[in-house]
């Protein structure tokens, strides 16, 4: 065979039946699309690009004091500022992610086959609480004393004490700064990656039309 | 099958379309969350409370420290009597013959009066031959005699006395309970505790359970909780040190303890004090 001629794509390779899918299910203009309905318009779908912008501030945020150590934020002032900053970005994402879930939830954004990206937009929320949560935990000042103290009553009531132990800070941090964060950012993607292949829900009542 | 982008081309079919900058979008999105959240850091900072420690809460009130470690010899504390996960003492959290509290049993052992009393003294002061007797005699009493000398120092305690951090009670049958609380609250008091509670055999440890339930049992916890508004009889949905919005999360349920009959209903209680820190039967605040 010339060295100079292509080689012909095999129907049956594994990466040429990945290829095709993701171009049949997702190809380049739906992902990143030059053009919307007019309705994507309305400030109501702000709240979800800039809770996904408060989540990247998050994550940097979460990178610098993860990098640095559990202690450096209490003994250093540029430490304290990436705190803060980790902290109100924290506060962003969850008032934006309320304001998006309210929006989506009075425009029945699950209508039209979009059930299982409502249902995964409830379970981010679900496991951002828990990271939230994991993080008031691992701050190691009076807060995460408190709070671990009186949390570990319901935790233990449910049954789920035994195993996630809210006065262990090893299990704590390991949980707030690793396994927690990627679940919530793969599940973002997801979320994304499954309204960019549908597409935006029409409103309930669009331009005054009939009801879909 | 019907292709994915087909299905989005037909949905959008006969709707007006408009030009769309999406990478744009989210640049812009990026630069104002992040010029808010940073001006917002700058200005209002973030809480940062230092934690307590034993020693502090030997050094600040002696009288509630050797109270609270006589209560766990005696097993009267919340941490003495709890049941699963740290012992088999109480019967926990259960909803007629659901109970999952005692479904996984004993995973984080805690005997208060060996783990918070005993074994810090044994470790602590290994060579002091008045603590050693001290010890031994309480070690060699039977459980009814403990009991008579727990229950007199427990109420000769409100009538104790501090002296250069020193407590003391008036005279009264306690057996060795006032060497042994001495010897306690001076290791406490010097950091020793705060240490001796984290031994687990290895030389690194991140697992704070003994320290903070041992500490959870006392009033100098929840005090410090008062003065900074954090009781749920407080700030409610609140729960933060200083000036702060708290768990925003929370608000959309939180709400409901302010809300009758919620407010005074357990079954609420224990679904979300997981997150936030209230006054229950199960704690000392």
């Amino acid at each position: 065979m010339n060295a100079a001629e292509p080689i012909p794509e095999q129907p049956s390779s594994w990466t040429v039946r990945t290829r095709r899918a993701i171009d049949r299910h997702l190809p380049m203009d739906h992902l990143l699309p030059v053009r919307q309905p007019y309705y994507v318009g309305s400030w109501v779908y702000v709240f979800g690009v800039i809770t996904i912008a408060a989540l990247v501030w998050v994550v940097a945020s979460g990178v610098v004091l993860a990098f640095m150590g559990p202690q450096w934020w209490h003994d250093s002032s540029v430490g304290r500022f990436f705190n803060s900053l980790h902290f109100w970005s924290v506060q962003l994402f969850f008032i934006f992610m309320v304001l998006h879930l309210w929006g989506q939830y009075f425009m029945a954004g699950w209508r039209q086959g979009r059930a299982a990206t409502w249902a995964i937009g409830v379970v981010i929320f679900g496991i951002s609480i828990l990271t939230a949560f994991t993080g008031y935990l691992s701050q190691q000042n009076f807060d995460s004393q408190f709070i671990a103290v009186n949390a570990k009553d319901a935790m233990n009531g449910a049954g789920v004490g035994a195993f996630f132990n809210v006065l262990n800070f090893g299990q704590m941090y390991g949980l707030h700064i690793m396994l927690l964060p990627i679940g919530v950012t793969f599940l973002v993607v997801v979320h994304i990656v499954m309204v960019r292949a549908r597409g935006v829900v029409k409103p309930i009542d669009p331009e005054g039309g009939t009801r879909s | 099958m019907k292709s994915m982008g087909a299905t989005q081309e037909e949905y959008y079919r006969g709707v007006r379309m408009v030009p769309y900058d999406l990478v744009k979008e989210l640049m812009l999105a990026l630069a104002g969350v992040g010029i808010l959240a940073l001006a917002v850091s700058a200005i209002l900072s973030s809480p940062d409370v230092a934690p307590i420690t034993i020693a502090t809460w030997a050094q600040s009130d002696p009288v509630d420290f050797v109270t609270t470690a006589t209560n766990e010899l005696a097993g009267s504390t919340t941490s003495a009597g709890y049941g699963n996960p740290y012992n088999t003492n109480g019967s926990g959290q259960a909803w007629g013959p659901i109970a999952p509290q005692t479904w996984f049993g004993t995973r984080i052992p805690i005997d208060s009066a060996t783990t918070f009393v005993i074994e810090p003294l044994q470790r602590g002061t290994s060579s002091n031959t008045e603590l050693a007797t001290a010890l031994d005699t309480w070690q060699k009493a039977d459980s009814d005699q403990q009991g008579k000398w727990t229950d007199a120092y427990t109420k000769a305690l409100p009538n104790a006395t501090v002296k250069d951090g020193k407590v003391t009670v008036p005279d009264g049958d306690y057996g060795p309970l006032p060497v042994m609380m001495s010897y306690l609250l001076g290791i406490a008091q010097t950091g020793g505790l705060d240490g001796l509670l984290m031994v687990n055999g290895r030389f690194y440890q991140t697992d704070y359970t003994p320290a903070l339930l041992f500490m959870g049992d006392g009033g100098y916890l929840a005090g410090q909780a008062q003065q900074w508004n954090l009781l749920g009889d407080q700030w409610g949905m609140m729960n933060e040190t200083g000036r702060y919005p708290g768990q925003t999360w929370l608000w959309l349920y939180t709400m409901w303890y302010q809300v009758p009959p919620f407010t005074s209903s357990p079954a609420i209680q224990v679904s979300w004090d997981s997150m936030h820190p209230m006054p229950t039967s199960g704690s000392s605040s």
